[in-house]
């Protein structure tokens, strides 16, 4: 028992058993608490509600997981400015909103590409470099606008509105989208070389170096893949909002690593599990709704739950990590025989 | 004189101080009146540098924690949530009476507001320092609840507090001249250059930031640093939410001291310490904080609105930590390198 228990912590993919097993407890709790609270629609509405953070926090893990205090503050600003984007173009314009969209897209990888550049070839550091990104995305917002502006381009808001039936249920297009950059990050970190790049110049920037993995590069791409994921979150973040505004994302930043750190992503990189920040995201929407349903909590009750899950997490994650390094010691001693498979 | 230049250019201070003097230069000739400073009936002193220092009082004193912090090679995202739980202790201590009359004495509130600051300090600390988890994660947890934790001391409301000394903070007392927030900015600073020259806690926070382990090797005692720079920062974000809290004499857990740990951290970075940690200028913070403030209020003078500041801001900022990175500097050096080597080719040729 003993045995199982010290394997299963120092399993690699523990802190994610952790965070799915939160994520039952609190749905269920809600479950038992409210009625109609366990319905698959409650469900769903967790990803269509959650659809731009999801895909923001997605961008931000791959950061995370490159290493060098990889960090992407300016996500929340990048999303104000491609919904403000999308709102100006299309009322002073008469391009199709998908030309637009594409657009709002480039503008994200542009500021991603920004980023990267700065990181990697000044080699300054990414929390002040992405603060600078950030305060400039928020200007720039300002500067295209001050008041919100509505979108109420027809084609734009049909595609809003656009959703799958599933048995009576329904999922938004941006919930899918968010479900299948999950899916497709996940592939990518997992199965590309890429992907295993990231893990390991956030492992250890000087062996990658040293095994002749293209440092830069790598980091430059995951920054602009942030970037991406931010504009695209922007997106789907105007389809639930139908409007740009200055505000909008303010904060979001903080959320998204917060999602990831809950999913089992650790800030000093070369760890992290996609699937770990989807439900990390979940769990802040499952607390929200929760509170909605409970009606007289008010709504900065949420951000004290985060903060004390926050809290456990990342205390959790530091004794797992001594637990490691003290079994790590102990292999090396011999005191214990290797696992036989 | 070419010696001093040199000297000069290469101190750290350098870019900082040209910084500022370049904005200077800029609202010498495009602001009216910028340097007038007059005796107002009331005998405050009045204009536009006084209101720059003034506005930057509570900046300075947040950057002189994060300065200790960012030296350790740590860093103190929480600070703004901490300005918001420390002006909301004491505006709730004080009661939001129409007739002025305080729930409880003002001294009494001083002290539990600036208790508030070091209590979250000590938070932070032992997350860093006893259970040795990244600063910024850390730091993370109380940004996230901080703001929650000031919401719940106000009942979500803003207290909006009558009590007329409680204004002194943020404003004048009467009779002297400089405003209050000023003279508290002025007092920290002086506390940290006594601990800084006098003490020998500024050698211990560059090695612990330089090196934790050979720090701990040569007997100094890491984690009591650590739980010190925490804490200091907590203080000094309790103390500038005392200002914030009576410059609009309520307590608005939602606004105050929003954005201000970004402020302080540009502030510490202008001022030439790295985020790294080491080597650290507490001049270089204050003059840093000063320049942020006197870009705000050019901007401001100028017609700037305050939600499109951000990007001029932002501009700046990457300009400067371009310049001052290494990399830009080994550029420079190699480019006047070619540069030299040319002339010398050209002469030899001649």
């Amino acid at each position: 028992m003993r045995r199982f228990l010290s394997n299963l912590v120092s399993s690699q993919n523990f802190p994610f058993y952790v965070t799915a097993v939160l994520f039952v407890l609190l749905f269920s709790m809600g479950a038992v608490a409210f009625e109609g609270f366990f319905s698959p629609q409650v469900f769903l509405n967790l990803f269509i509600d959650n659809a731009p953070l999801i895909i923001v926090t997605v961008g931000i893990t791959f950061t995370i997981i490159s290493g060098f205090g990889g960090i992407d503050l300016s996500v929340g600003a990048v999303v104000a400015l491609s919904c403000m984007t999308l709102a100006v173009l299309m009322r002073d314009t008469t391009l199709s909103p998908y030309v637009c969209m594409a657009i709002v897209l480039c503008i994200g990888t542009v500021v991603g590409l920004l980023n990267g550049f700065l990181i990697t070839i000044f080699r300054l550091q990414p929390f002040i470099v992405t603060l600078g990104t950030m305060f400039l995305c928020r200007g720039l917002t300002a500067i295209l606008s001050r008041d919100s502006v509505p979108i109420d381009n027809a084609l734009y808001s049909d595609l809003a509105f656009v959703s799958l039936e599933i048995g009576g249920c329904f999922i938004s297009l941006g919930a899918l989208i968010a479900l299948c950059m999950v899916v497709i990050a996940t592939i990518i970190l997992r199965y590309t070389s890429f992907g295993r790049g990231v893990y390991a110049i956030g492992g250890n920037e000087q062996s990658a170096r040293l095994m002749g993995l293209k440092v830069d590069s790598i980091r430059i791409r995951v920054y602009v893949i942030s970037g991406f994921c931010a504009s695209l979150g922007g997106i789907t973040y105007s389809w639930i909002m139908l409007s740009g505004y200055t505000m909008h994302g303010l904060g979001m930043e903080m959320d998204a690593i917060a999602s990831s750190v809950i999913g089992g992503t650790q800030l000093m990189g070369g760890v992290g599990f996609m699937p770990g920040t989807l439900l990390g995201v979940m769990i802040q929407g499952t607390i929200l709704t929760i509170i909605s349903f409970q009606g007289t909590l008010s709504a900065w009750w949420t951000k004290i739950v985060v903060g004390v899950l926050l809290c456990l997490f990342i205390v959790m994650q530091a004794l797992v990590t001594s637990h490691k390094s003290k079994l790590m010691n102990l292999k090396a001693e011999g005191s214990i025989p290797e696992n036989k498979k | 004189m070419a010696n001093l230049v040199k000297k000069f250019t290469s101190s750290s201070l350098a870019l900082p101080l040209v910084a500022l003097a370049v904005l200077l230069l800029f609202n010498a000739f495009f602001v009216d009146d910028f340097f007038k400073i007059q005796i107002m009936d009331n005998g405050n002193l009045y204009g536009r540098p006084i209101d720059i220092l003034y506005r930057a009082s509570s900046l300075i004193i947040l950057a002189l924690g994060m300065t200790f912090v960012i030296a350790t090679g740590g860093i103190d995202i929480s600070v703004g949530a901490v300005v918001a739980i420390s002006s909301a202790t004491c505006c709730v201590l004080l009661g939001g009476d129409i007739a002025g009359i305080p729930r409880h004495p003002f001294f009494v509130a001083i002290i539990c507001s600036l208790l508030m600051g070091i209590l979250a300090g000590i938070w932070n600390g032992t997350l860093v320092a006893k259970f040795k988890i990244q600063a910024m994660v850390a730091t993370l947890i109380l940004m996230t609840a901080g703001r929650g934790i000031a919401q719940l001391m106000t009942d979500g409301q803003i207290i909006t507090v009558y009590y007329k000394p409680f204004a002194y903070i943020g404003g004048n007392i009467p009779g002297v001249m400089l405003p209050t927030a000023m003279l508290i900015a002025l007092a920290m600073i002086i506390l940290v250059i006594f601990l800084d020259k006098k003490t020998s806690i500024g050698l211990m926070i560059q090695a612990v930031g330089i090196n934790a382990n050979a720090a701990r090797y040569s007997g100094i005692k890491v984690t009591a640093v650590l739980f010190a720079v925490y804490i200091f920062s907590g203080f000094c974000a309790g103390t500038a939410g005392l200002i914030e809290g009576s410059l609009i004499r309520a307590a608005d857990a939602n606004n105050a001291g929003l954005n201000m740990e970004m402020d302080a951290i540009l502030a510490v970075t202008l001022g030439g310490t790295l985020m790294v940690g080491g080597r650290y200028y507490i001049g270089g913070t204050i003059i840093g904080a000063i320049t942020i403030q006197t870009l705000t209020t050019t901007m401001y003078a100028v017609g700037v609105s305050s939600d499109r500041l951000p990007a001029v801001k932002a501009i700046v900022i990457l300009l400067i930590i371009v310049i001052q990175s290494e990399k830009f500097k080994q550029m420079y050096r190699d480019y006047k390198f070619r540069h030299q080597q040319k002339a010398v080719a050209g002469a030899g040729e001649a």
